[in-house]
């Protein structure tokens, strides 16, 4: 049933221009700065005398091309996600879904997985642009795995926050808007707190758990993180639309 | 083990501390069509809401088929079709997309998805709309999307919020055979503010005022109380209404301007020949005689001002 639900965000992305144009669009930006890197390569290695400054190339460009991702998608996430709940809610069609035979927790996975769906087609297309320098190079593939898990996993917990502002508002703007400020907030709180690192609030920026990813690095504990972000953003979407059908 | 298709409990349905719906207990069997009347925002609307699990009661309880929706909301929605006041309609899909996803949520089995989409759109009569945009469509045409959505999982249990509102006259017709044709073997509920209507597609009829069911019984009741046992008399010269009460078996008399009567009579009686039989005699010149029919609208209007006669007095 999850899937189903999933299946009907993605019909309904796909059957306005939305969704294409910001596909097309970030795949285009990401493109150029894949090209921008290769490019780059070169100029920086040639004047790299000393071993220890080298760098291997799918480090070099990935690092590029994943750490501008990982901005982009900060301006990407709310544009899909404002739509999930809250459109629903002002064309009244909530009730198509809540009449159906599927319960809440059911609705808002689904919805979460369609739009995770969404953007993990950004995810494999950027990975499969980087195995390209396979062609000629030898490239190290563990980097790239590892970064796009930690990609998808913050696009995840952006769709999760995002799907929690668009159960609050009848307004997609509005939604858009919440949801951008907070991301904003959470990827850059690190930077608040860069005189003490060890600073609890600190460590709940998305950004901190992000860096282990880009540097080719699977950590579990960075893994617990954004798993539990999600929950809590997922549970408290539930919630939330549950307390429309208790007080209406 | 009875076999009620719908059973509503002592619903109630507190909206800070204003009760809604209060105290509402129906049961509906299999082959019946209800007719659910009531002045705006008496309520219609959010006991069928609480019927389909869109709303949770503050008391009381919704069982369909004897699955109660509190417990079971699963299987309880499994059985039923809903089509709430606004139609629920993605407007970016088209008929079929739209129509697809509405199965495949209620559970049709992915083989027979594509026939039921078909029998669903051709019992709506819509056929030939199948891949055009719902945006695109007519009002009455979206209205009837809403309804084969209802109605697409063949459900024991079709609610539908004020189905004919916005179509126009043919279409009426075709929705209300529709609702008579699926009524015929499943429980159909239908809410309404057009009286005729309920004469014409329900069995059942409940009039629901200020959140209290104040009518709860078969069509023919009301129409028995409808009918009466009146007649609207014209005459030229009028006689006093001691001459009318004379005439065997009428037990009231009302005198109307412009020479008009209503007469009342004893059930079984018919006094009808007797009176014209009078007025030819004594030369009243009769010129009108007939059968005086309570419009729907005075039995509502009586219904539910009675009602607030009663409370009002009980405050007093």
């Amino acid at each position: 049933m999850i899937i189903n639900v999933a299946r009907k965000e993605l019909k309904s992305m796909f059957a306005s221009p939305m969704g294409w144009v910001i596909l097309s669009l970030l795949m285009f930006a990401f493109g150029t700065y894949y090209l921008n890197g290769v490019n780059d390569y070169f100029a920086v290695m040639s004047g790299a005398m000393r071993p220890a400054e080298r760098t291997g190339v799918t480090q070099f460009v990935g690092q590029m091309v994943y750490g501008f991702a990982s901005f982009m998608v900060l301006f990407a996430v709310p544009l899909l996600s404002m739509r999930l709940i809250s459109e629903e809610r002002r064309s009244q069609t909530l009730p198509f879904l809540f009449s159906a035979p599927i319960s809440l927790t059911e609705i808002v996975m689904g919805k979460f997985f369609g739009l995770v769906a969404f953007l993990g087609i950004l995810v494999v297309f950027i990975g499969a642009m980087l195995c390209t320098l396979n062609i000629w190079a030898d490239i190290d593939f563990g980097f790239i795995l590892a970064n796009s898990i930690g990609l998808l996993l913050m696009v995840a917990s952006f769709s999760a926050l995002g799907l929690y502002f668009s159960s609050l508002t009848q307004q997609p703007v509005v939604a858009a808007i919440l949801t951008f400020v907070a991301l904003f907030a959470l990827m850059f709180l690190d930077r608040f707190f860069a005189g003490d690192p060890s600073n609890t609030l600190a460590s709940l920026s998305l950004t901190r758990h992000f860096q282990s990813f880009s540097g080719g690095l699977i950590d579990t504990a960075d893994i617990a993180y954004f798993g539990l972000f999600i929950l809590t953003f997922l549970t408290l979407t539930v919630r939330r639309l549950d307390a429309d059908r208790l007080r209406g | 083990m009875n076999n009620f298709t719908v059973e509503a409990i002592e619903l109630t349905r507190l909206y800070g501390g204003r009760e809604a719906v209060s105290n509402v207990s129906f049961t509906l069997s299999k082959g019946q069509v209800l007719g659910f009347l009531g002045p705006n925002g008496a309520g219609k609307s959010t006991t069928m809401k609480m019927l389909t699990g869109n709303l949770a009661p503050s008391n009381g309880s919704v069982k369909i088929c004897g699955i109660d929706m509190m417990e079971n909301p699963k299987e309880a929605k499994a059985l039923i079709g809903y089509l709430p006041e606004m139609r629920p309609l993605y407007k970016e899909l088209t008929v079929d997309e739209y129509l697809i996803i509405a199965a495949r949520l209620h559970r049709v089995s992915s083989g027979n998805i594509k026939k039921a989409v078909e029998i669903a759109k051709e019992r709506c009569g819509l056929g030939h709309m199948s891949k055009r945009l719902i945006e695109n469509l007519s009002n009455g045409y979206q209205q009837r999307v809403g309804i084969a959505q209802a109605i697409i999982h063949n459900p024991m249990v079709v609610i539908l919020d004020e189905p004919t509102v916005g179509l126009d006259p043919i279409q009426i017709r075709d929705i209300r055979a529709l609702i008579r044709e699926v009524g015929a073997e499943r429980s159909v509920i239908i809410s309404t503010h057009i009286l005729p209507e309920v004469e014409m597609v329900c069995d059942h009829v409940q009039i629901i005022d200020k959140g209290k069911l104040v009518f709860n019984g078969a069509i023919d009741v009301l129409k028995k109380q409808r009918i009466g046992n009146k007649l609207m008399i014209t005459m030229h010269n009028p006689p006093s209404a001691e001459a009318m009460l004379k005439i065997a078996g009428v037990t009231e008399v009302e005198v109307l301007p412009a020479g008009q009567m209503r007469v009342r009579f004893a059930d079984g009686a018919a006094p009808a020949e007797a009176i014209v039989l009078a007025a030819v005699q004594s030369n009243w010149g009769l010129h009108q005689i007939a059968p005086d029919q309570t419009s729907l609208e005075d039995v509502f209007v009586q219904l539910t001002y009675q009602e607030q006669a009663v409370a009002e007095a009980s405050i007093s």
